[in-house]
């Protein structure tokens, strides 16, 4: 599968590059927890993280005019361990220069139909907005918060406990009904390439232009496993630093670990980061479709076991 | 008693939900990549035996249950409550309808069995997988039936009533797999 995926960006003359795993910053991201670790070096002893995704890294070399690149690395999540989380796994992460988000995802199709071709049959591929997919599956509008609307379709599909869980949360609210039902409801054997997420679960993409209610982000789902997500990317320094000083004030209000902005990769985006899109996909799970799986330690040699 | 953390929740850990003692089954951690983590977990009920799923917020924590598991023998039945001992301490408990359940139907006076108590009153009774007890009611067998095809009701010394074949008599002692209620085979004595 590696060898495949090199072969198909060396045919788009996109570079392979290697940042960092061991990082002086990390990612202000609340859902995200990290590993930390000291670097034994006086007279700072700095705090180093490992990465929760070559993200930030990537954009300064795009800035720094790289043009179009990829990798694939090792990325590290604290506190997640399950049938499709291992604290540590594999992802390929590229940009394309001048792609906006369809092409992008036409590219993700293309890549994954080919890599998945030894294993299956092609398999058909499904654009739909994360609003209409929602709307199809549960009848509720994911854009317009209605906890009365969302109460009701949770205590219709025996999910009563998500009216103290989620609470008047609209993101929570969206995570709690997608991940419970509308992930389950999706057809087999198919490439999701849901894009246009609400724009409260935005991330590092920007807003759509015209509706500032989505956001230009998509995610890639096969049999309702989450394989990848991808942005039209935030290039606003201002926007990006206001995103981060929000997250940073939430994580100080839920007694998380407090982590500072990266200022490296806030300076390339002032800099000036090409407009470009980018996407990470986790490639023990797409093993695990290739292979039918039902548990990423499957995949991997030595999972971590708790 | 404790809390457990979601991160702590694996099968057999009883915890308490709505008030009432569980066991959990299974837990499946969820996670959007970008979003918030949950832990759905399937849960048994332990008064009522029903199993249900519940979700919670990684991270989150419940109140453990005091439930313990214990060997104790069954002495007798005064009508209302059922009597069982703990063979080494001679603790004795009374356990009402609810707790006996069905079990009680494999048990005869004597026959050890596991005892689920939960702050230290019992919740459930399991009996033993294999139970050996003697018929005491079927009809009798005809001449040259073989263990193959059909069957009989048949009534145990304890009160159960399992199929047997129809070459099996009453007086003889039968090992039934208390799970399924099924006939497994005669006892020699």
């Amino acid at each position: 599968m590696l060898a495949a995926i090199r072969r198909f960006f060396e045919a788009r003359d996109v570079l392979e590059v290697e940042t960092p795993l061991l990082c002086p910053a990390t990612g202000t991201d609340p859902q995200l927890d990290f590993f930390s670790s000291q670097f034994n070096f006086p007279p700072s002893r700095p705090i180093l993280f490992l990465q929760t995704s070559p993200e930030f890294a990537m954009k300064r070399l795009l800035a720094a005019g790289s043009g179009s690149i990829y990798q694939i690395c090792k990325a590290f999540r604290n506190g997640e361990a399950g049938r499709y989380h291992n604290p540590e796994f594999t992802i390929l992460e590229w940009y394309q220069v001048g792609y906006d988000l369809r092409q992008l995802m036409a590219e993700v199709a293309e890549l994954l139909s080919q890599l998945l071709q030894p294993f299956h049959a092609s398999l058909p591929t499904k654009q739909i907005s994360h609003q209409q997919l929602f709307l199809d599956a549960t009848g509720l509008d994911p854009l317009i918060f209605c906890v009365s609307d969302y109460q009701a379709y949770a205590s219709a599909n025996a999910l009563p406990e998500a009216f103290d869980l989620c609470g008047d949360d609209h993101a929570l609210w969206l995570d709690f009904i997608f991940s419970h039902c509308v992930q389950r409801m999706m057809d087999k054997n198919t490439i999701y390439l849901l894009h246009s997420y609400p724009a409260i679960q935005s991330s590092l993409a920007r807003l759509h232009v015209d509706d500032p209610r989505i956001s230009e982000r998509f995610e890639v789902f096969i049999n309702g496993v989450e394989l990848g997500n991808g942005f039209y990317e935030l290039a606003d320094p201002q926007e990006q630093e206001a995103r981060f000083d929000k997250e940073i004030a939430y994580r100080l209000s839920h007694d998380l670990p407090v982590v500072s902005k990266d200022e490296a990769f806030l300076q390339a985006l002032k800099f000036g980061l090409p407009d470009c899109s980018g996407v990470a996909i986790g490639l023990d799970r797409l093993l695990m479709i290739a292979l039918g799986s039902e548990s990423i330690s499957d995949v991997l040699a030595f999972p971590v076991r708790v | 008693m404790a809390t457990f953390s979601t991160n702590e929740f694996k099968g057999g850990l009883k915890i308490m939900l709505d008030n009432d003692p569980c066991s959990i089954i299974e837990n499946e951690f969820v996670k959007p990549g970008k979003g918030q983590a949950f832990n759905r977990v399937r849960i048994r009920n332990l008064k009522t035996g029903r199993v249900i799923e519940r979700t919670f917020k990684s991270g989150d924590t419940v109140e453990g249950a005091d439930v313990v598991d214990k060997e104790m023998q069954y002495l007798y039945s005064d009508g209302e409550f059922w009597h069982f001992m703990v063979p080494d301490t001679f603790e004795q408990y009374q356990a009402d309808k609810n707790a006996v359940s069905d079990a009680i139907k494999w048990l005869k006076e004597q026959d050890i069995c596991t005892m689920t108590l939960w702050n230290d009153s019992p919740l459930s009774v399991t009996p033993p997988n294999f139970v050996e007890l003697t018929i005491t009611e079927t009809d009798p067998g005809l001449k040259g039936d073989t263990s193959g095809g059909g069957g009989k009701p048949a009534t145990l010394e304890s009160g159960a009533v399992v199929r047997v074949p129809l070459f099996v008599q009453i007086g003889e002692v039968i090992k039934v797999d208390t799970r399924t209620g099924e006939y497994v085979s005669r006892v020699k004595e």
